[in-house]
């Protein structure tokens, strides 16, 4: 099968990877960049755990073709800490027992980061909708809702807090 | 579950996409949003030889007035319609139906038309286009044509698209200023297909309190959408009274022959038409009326 070249910028770095054309872009994540924090569920775009930023927007990467992210941006989990610091949202999950097994956790992550930005002061019914399209087996949505509402607060805060 | 082996092409001008239809036809599938596509490589229920991916096709995301029609190019995705202003404006129903559509992810990437070709009975964006009225506009090498909605749905996800072509541009009717409109859907979870929508249209007639034309369709009840000018005909140029609006809605079923499959048995679909057809009306009359006394 051939190969083609493509150039992607992956959590800020510019990364070159030689791939199939039939590839998925998690597989690509996962197999040829070490990036297996994006995970595969259902591989068929129902469960969201698979779920990216491309440009900014949360995507299904199990529904995407690597080669279509050629000269694009993509964000992983691995991308959302700063300079080892969790993330509002990732605290959000650490402080309100927003996960149990994890893995669903990563696609949580990264829908409720672009909700955020959206929307910084989601109701917990708009909470709710946007997260609709991301399946959790083990919480019952509870806690990843009161999550989503604490890392609302804490941005809320931090914005606050700027000069 | 990973894609079988294609060809993969990905054409920077309409010409060449058009070229490389001609030229592989019914062995090419055409990949724009990819979210129906997609799943359905990685299961393998489709063997495409050859994929064309039109994402880098250009000006074919806009969303634009064209006289009487709002136009949505063939890569305009759900959630830039649901966000157009223009939609919002001259088609406002159509933001509102693609709030229903999937979930929030599914929505940044699939397209407005991939979900019109794609012809899933119980979608919502093939029941708006055919309740407002319009055309697709379809190239190949052969040359271009329209189609009207009523002609393009032939049945499950099979339509009038000959295997050359590309639609590239869908037009949607604009419904008189002023006018209401409603769509209502039942769905077991938000975001799933749903076993019954229903979408309405009412223009007003303001000075004599009267109801000037209506549009209603229906999704989910068969293999494409149906929309109802017969059963919805006492309506127009009648004061839309709750039981007049009721007698029709509950007058639908015997226009529709919808399915008993294992997500819901025909009777309930039927019970959901009549159900969703009345919410319907009654929301698009409500709307026409708000506006009359808000002078819009």
């Amino acid at each position: 099968m051939t190969t083609r070249q493509i150039r992607l910028t992956v959590n800020g770095q510019e990364r070159t990877v030689e791939v199939e054309p039939r590839w998925l872009l998690a597989d690509v994540l996962r197999e040829r960049l070490g990036l297996t924090g994006t995970h595969l569920g259902c591989e068929h775009g129902v469960c969201g755990a698979c779920t990216v930023l491309l440009d900014g927007r949360p995507v299904r990467s199990c529904l995407l073709l690597a080669v279509q992210a050629d000269g694009h941006a993509v964000t992983t989990v691995e991308g959302l800490a700063q300079d080892g610091a969790l993330s509002p949202v990732q605290e959000g999950f650490r402080q309100e027992h927003g996960l149990q097994c994890g893995f669903c956790t990563p696609g949580f992550l990264i829908t409720a980061t672009y909700l955020l930005e959206q929307n910084p002061q989601p109701t917990r019914e708009e909470i709710r909708e946007a997260l609709s399209g991301n399946l959790c087996r083990c919480t019952g949505y509870q806690n990843i809702v009161n999550a989503v509402e604490w890392a609302a607060r804490k941005l809320a805060e931090q914005n606050s807090a700027k000069p | 579950m990973k894609p079988p082996a294609f060809e993969y092409y990905c054409p920077e001008t309409l010409d060449e996409a058009l070229g490389l239809l001609a030229q592989y036809g019914a062995e090419a599938k055409v990949l724009a949003g990819g979210q129906s596509l997609m799943p359905m490589l990685n299961m393998r229920l489709s063997h495409p030889g050859v994929v064309i991916d039109i994402n880098r096709l250009p000006d074919l995301n806009r969303v634009t007035v064209e006289g009487t029609s709002l136009q949505v190019g063939a890569l305009v995705r759900h959630a830039e319609l649901e966000h157009s202003a223009l939609a919002a404006t001259h088609c406002p129903i159509l933001p509102a139906a693609e709030r229903l559509v999937a979930h929030l992810a599914i929505r940044q990437r699939g397209t407005v038309v991939g979900s019109l070709v794609h012809a899933d009975p119980a979608a919502e964006l093939p029941l708006v286009w055919l309740t407002l009225g319009g055309e697709l506009e379809v190239r190949s090498t052969r040359g271009s044509r329209t189609i009207a909605p009523e002609a393009f749905y032939l049945g499950y996800f099979m339509t009038d698209l000959a295997p050359d072509e590309l639609a590239v541009a869908v037009r949607f009717e604009r419904p008189a200023a002023g006018h209401g409109w409603a769509i209502e859907e039942f769905a077991r979870r938000s975001g799933d297909f749903a076993l019954c929508a229903a979408a309405a249209v009412v223009e007003w007639d303001a000075a004599r309190g009267v109801v000037q034309g209506v549009r209603l369709g229906l999704g989910g009840v068969g293999g494409a959408p149906v929309r109802l000018d017969q059963a919805v005909a006492p309506l127009v140029g009648a004061v839309p009274e709750a039981e007049l609006v009721r007698e029709v809605a509950r007058g639908v079923g015997q226009y529709l022959d919808p399915p008993d499959d294992l997500h819901a048995s025909r009777a309930f679909r039927l019970h959901l038409a009549e159900v969703l057809s009345e919410r319907a009306l009654r929301a698009a009359v409500r709307r026409a009326q708000a506006k009359e006394v808000q002078g819009a």
